[in-house]
């Protein structure tokens, strides 16, 4: 990464850069970061939180592999402190825009595994009626609106969301997720632009995992140092570990404040990294098992639960109650999928107007 | 603007659709217009003229030059609960916004099974007959009418510029205007609406017995001036004005030609994939054993829109070319 950046910018930690050693968190800044509201309790949402999306998406791998969902299914794992972080610094008012890589964003969102999951199965009880699959998750009521497939394609959407609440004087921000492979998508561009001379309360969420499908970032951009080109729109931009959960969310939240104080869009790159291929159809040829490996020192998960543990804040007890919880509800949402009714063939033109059906049950 | 524009009772198709967004922009205050050159300069084409001035930036806003983010910015507005019309300078430069018209605009409602209508109207000017050469030029709203999950208007009168833009601001869904570029400069008197403009059904603009002339937009005033023409020849043609591209009314094809038995589709696209095979197509399916003569079509000839004047009008579809094919058909 290059050392000279405008002053807007701020680097608040740096990844691991292939082939160098990984960093360790021991007397990571960050560690040390209050979050937003600092108690044990919290530290245990946040890591619940993140533990649902992991065995969310390793269950999804089994029912792949049976061949009980199909499509492109992209997982996130690796990348859950991002969803989690960003997601607790929005309120259920705000907007969520996201990408085909949106399960964590959807669960963080409170969209239910049950859904989700129920989506996954292409079933009516699937947050988007079975129509969208894996990559094209929305709910109206929790203002999350996709699961975009385009990459790229969600950005000018979430300007115009923004725009709306600040024509209507409206105290929501809205929070668009995209990778770094977006940063070569004219649509990035024309949106920051936009956004920034609006001054549009929009927070720009780049998850950065270094790849895009299988090109890596320096051979897709030209500058690979993100935060530095999106503050070159008059944004404020940072770069944020984002392998760690809580200075996730304590930079979304200092995002988050800023644009509610009217200072306009904001910009995360969070370097962070997926452990899996890029889709469940990616043979992953293009990086080294070395490198993976090297990132999973720092999964995100590992990362907290070590720092609770080192501070007496997580027993074996608690993390077991807490997996229990969670394979009991994802057992569940599996089960409720395998029983929810297809949505039947009659309905195959429904929603394609207004006026060709019945508003969703 | 100037010259032609005169005191009487007479307006042109421009000021009727000023008239139009200036009459929705008063009725609700979740409408706001949105485009490039929008605002101070008046509208490229001086469409929203003065708007600016009664209005403000918020809500006559110009925007930068960015196709696909200010036109997915109204797809985002319209989610959200505004009313935003969207003015793209040319159907050609609406390419740059087809990702989010056709992936996001056209399909949120059906892929969210209800929960995301997008209530959005994006007007454009399209077609050719000003010497603009090939990348201003073009008619391609039969591409968009292609689209499922849109509505695709062409208003050809007056009375469509002005009347047809608050149906389309109350449809849930994303409309699509286009409009002539040779439309504006037309004048004449508005004449005053007996029914709502209802944007389901193409109409007849003149009965006939003795051939259908269907068409729409720009190429309107060409085909009632061939059936003009006809008509000094003893040809009692009917004029059907499609009005509505998507959904077509097939409909009022199939009663025209079941009148008449005799077709010619004119259409400013390229004959090859056009709205007019779609038409013709139709005519095959539905009115086959109508027909005593096979269908016509008069299209643009397959060129990219060349600038020299003869070349230009050589390409489109006139009105001799329509009176030609008539002939075939009832001759
Ligand atoms: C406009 C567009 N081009 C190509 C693709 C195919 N595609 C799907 S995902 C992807 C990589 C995107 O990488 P990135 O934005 O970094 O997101 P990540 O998958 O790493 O989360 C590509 C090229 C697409 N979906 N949309």
């Amino acid at each position: 990464m290059t050392v000279a950046r405008p002053t807007r910018t701020r680097k608040d930690s740096a990844p691991p850069k292939s082939g160098k050693k990984a960093k360790t968190t021991k007397g990571n800044a960050s560690a040390g970061v209050p979050s937003g509201r600092g108690a044990t309790g919290h530290r245990t949402d946040l890591l619940e939180s993140m533990l649902r999306i992991r065995r969310f998406e390793e269950r999804c791998v089994e029912l792949y592999s049976a061949a009980k969902i199909r499509g492109f299914v992209h997982l996130y794992i690796g990348e859950e402190a991002v969803a989690v972080g960003v997601n607790e610094a929005l309120t259920p008012e705000d907007a969520v825009v996201s990408t085909y890589r949106e399960h964590g964003h959807a669960l963080a969102r409170g969209i239910t595994a049950e859904a989700v999951m129920a989506e996954m199965y292409g079933r009516t009880t699937g947050c988007s009626g079975g129509r969208g699959g894996s990559m094209h998750l929305f709910d109206a009521s929790r203002r999350f609106y996709g699961g975009n497939a385009i990459v790229a394609g969600g950005l000018p959407l979430a300007a115009g969301l923004a725009l709306a609440d600040l024509m209507r004087g409206q105290d929501h921000v809205t929070c668009c997720f995209f990778g770094d492979g977006a940063f070569a998508e004219g649509e990035f561009h024309e949106t920051a632009n936009l956004a920034a001379l609006w001054k549009l309360p929009l927070l720009l969420v780049c998850e950065n995992n270094l790849y895009a499908m299988g090109t890596a970032l320096e051979r897709h951009e030209a500058q690979t140092d993100l935060a530095m080109r999106a503050a070159s729109y008059g944004m404020v931009a940072w770069a944020v570990d984002g392998m760690d959960v809580e200075a996730v969310e304590h930079a979304a939240r200092r995002a988050v404040e800023g644009i509610r104080t009217g200072t306009g869009p904001h910009f995360l790159e969070l370097r962070t990294y997926r452990f899996r291929a890029h889709s469940m159809y990616d043979p992953d040829r293009y990086r080294h098992k070395a490198e993976v490996e090297r990132w999973k020192e720092r999964d995100p998960i590992g990362l907290l639960t070590d720092r609770m543990r080192e501070n007496g804040e997580l027993g074996d007890k608690e993390l077991a109650r807490i997996e229990q919880r969670i394979t009991d509800e994802i057992d569940h949402a599996v089960e409720a999928a395998e029983q929810a009714p297809e949505e039947p063939v009659e309905h195959l033109l429904h929603h394609v107007t207004s006026s060709s059906a019945e508003a969703v049950s | 603007m100037g010259a032609g524009e005169t005191q009487e009772a007479k307006t042109t198709y421009r000021e009727a659709m000023r008239e139009a967004l200036r009459e929705a922009l008063r009725a609700d205050d979740r409408v706001f217009l949105m485009g490039e050159d929008v605002g101070r300069y008046g509208g490229c084409f001086g469409v929203s003229l003065g708007l600016l001035e009664e209005f403000g930036p918020e809500r006559v806003r110009d925007t930068p030059l960015s196709e696909s983010a200010f036109v997915g910015a109204g797809i985002g507005a319209a989610l959200a609960g505004l009313r935003p019309i969207v003015e793209i300078m040319t159907v050609n430069f609406s390419l740059l916004a087809l990702d989010q018209i056709l992936n996001n605009a056209a399909t949120l409602l059906h892929m969210s099974c209800g929960q995301l209508p997008v209530p959005l109207v994006i007007r454009m000017t399209t077609g050719a007959g000003r010497q603009l050469a090939a990348q201003h030029s073009h008619s391609l709203e039969g591409w968009y009418a292609h689209i499922p999950g849109i509505r695709v208007l062409a208003p050809a009168t007056l009375e469509d510029a002005r009347h047809m833009l608050a149906p389309a601001l109350a449809d849930p869904d994303p409309v699509l205007i286009f409009e002539h570029g040779s439309l504006y400069n037309v004048s004449g008197e508005l004449l005053p609406l007996t029914e709502p403009v209802d944007l389901d059904h193409a109409t007849i603009r003149r009965p006939g017995t003795d051939i259908s002339l269907i068409t729409y937009g720009g190429s309107l005033p060409k085909a009632l001036a061939a059936a003009d023409e006809l008509s000094a020849e003893g040809i009692n043609a009917e004029v059907i004005d499609l009005r509505t591209l998507r959904p077509l009314d097939g409909a009022a094809i199939t009663a025209s030609v079941a009148r008449t038995h005799r077709a010619v589709v004119i259409d400013e696209a390229w004959r090859t994939g056009s709205l007019a095979a779609e038409v013709s197509a139709r005519i095959a399916e539905e009115s086959f054993y109508d027909l005593d003569a096979p269908v016509e079509r008069v299209c643009s000839a397959e060129v990219p829109m060349p600038y020299a004047r003869r070349l230009e009008e050589a390409a489109l579809p006139q009105t001799a070319d329509i009176v030609a094919a008539a002939h075939r058909t009832v001759d």
